[in-house]
């Protein structure tokens, strides 16, 4: 089974990067962009066919190691 | 005024170790500098200092992988019973991280990496840390930082402040504030609620020696001598 990770920002925590891809986007005249956030995606391969199990595992994971929680926020997508 | 021992974690990628130890042998103190390994601290260790540098290459994210060296869980019984814990810089991020400090330390505001002489003030001197200094002085201190912006949710701050929790902030040569990285507060370094464990991204170890430009952060690690 793979784990795909999503980890962002959380929301209300100002994302520097995502405002600087957003004015150089401007720059090149993309206008139609509202907003922009850069997080990051940690995709992993686990042996657990049990989706339940591998999801509880990678959550520990995120809470442990993964993600920040103070200021980041993870979504976790299992693809068998 | 017995003399004093200091140890000085070494991750891979720490790179003040060295500059820290020299800084405090300046100030009459035994040191030694503990490779992340090591499962214990000397029984007669008066003060830990997480020195800066880049620890695990910042991977992940600044001090992410380090809390989960060895030593970490060594560092952390010794500070739940008490003792003197300095975060500097990539210490003060590995500290947050381990959960030994409140708060976060993001990417700069401006995305890039700084390095020069900031001025700071002295917000509170009530703490073991900043006892030699007094309270508002402007000291001038080089910071070397990416990830310096210190955030920390509303209630957390407030928490900081009702326990006299904010140590330095960011200012100009006059005290006022001046914000280089974006930390909530123009916050520079913060301590727990114990006043044990300390923290702040400027450089003291670097601020020892009028001829390098400050010798202000003698001063400030002059604190843990008593």
């Amino acid at each position: 089974m793979t784990a795909i990770i999503n980890i962002s920002l959380k929301t209300g925590v100002l994302d520097s990067q995502g405002k600087a891809v957003h004015h150089a986007l401007d720059s090149l005249n993309f206008k139609g962009v509202d907003d922009v956030r850069v997080g990051k995606q940690i995709v992993m391969k686990l042996s657990s066919e049990d989706a339940a199990e591998a999801r509880a595992e990678v959550a520990e994971m995120c809470e442990a190691l993964l993600a920040n929680t103070v200021i980041e926020n993870y979504e976790i997508e299992l693809i068998k | 005024m017995s003399r004093k021992k200091v140890a000085v974690l070494q991750f891979p990628g720490t790179n003040c170790e060295h500059d820290t130890v020299h800084a405090f042998e300046s100030l009459g103190c035994e040191t030694q500098i503990i490779w992340h390994k090591a499962e214990k601290l000397d029984s007669d260790v008066d003060l830990v200092v997480v020195a800066g540098g880049f620890s695990y290459g910042d991977y992940l994210r600044s001090g992410a992988i380090a809390k989960f060296s060895p030593v970490m869980e060594a560092v952390k019984e010794f500070a739940n019973k008490g003792g003197n814990v300095l975060g500097i810089c990539n210490g003060f991020q590995v500290l947050t991280e381990a959960r030994l400090l409140p708060g976060a330390l993001k990417r700069n505001e401006h995305l890039h990496f700084i390095s020069k002489h900031h001025h700071l003030k002295v917000v509170s001197n009530e703490n073991t840390f900043l006892s030699e200094c007094t309270k508002d002085a402007v000291v001038n201190i080089p910071i070397a930082h990416h990830d310096g912006n210190f955030y920390i949710d509303e209630d957390g701050l407030k928490d900081l402040y009702k326990n006299d929790q904010v140590l330095l902030q960011y200012t100009d040569a006059t005290g006022s504030l001046s914000n280089p990285n974006g930390s909530v507060d123009s916050i520079a370094g913060i301590s727990n609620k114990e006043k044990n464990v300390f923290g702040l991204m400027p450089h003291p170890e670097r601020a020892m020696e009028e001829l390098l430009g400050s010798a202000d952060g003698r001063k400030m690690l002059e604190g843990f001598l008593k």
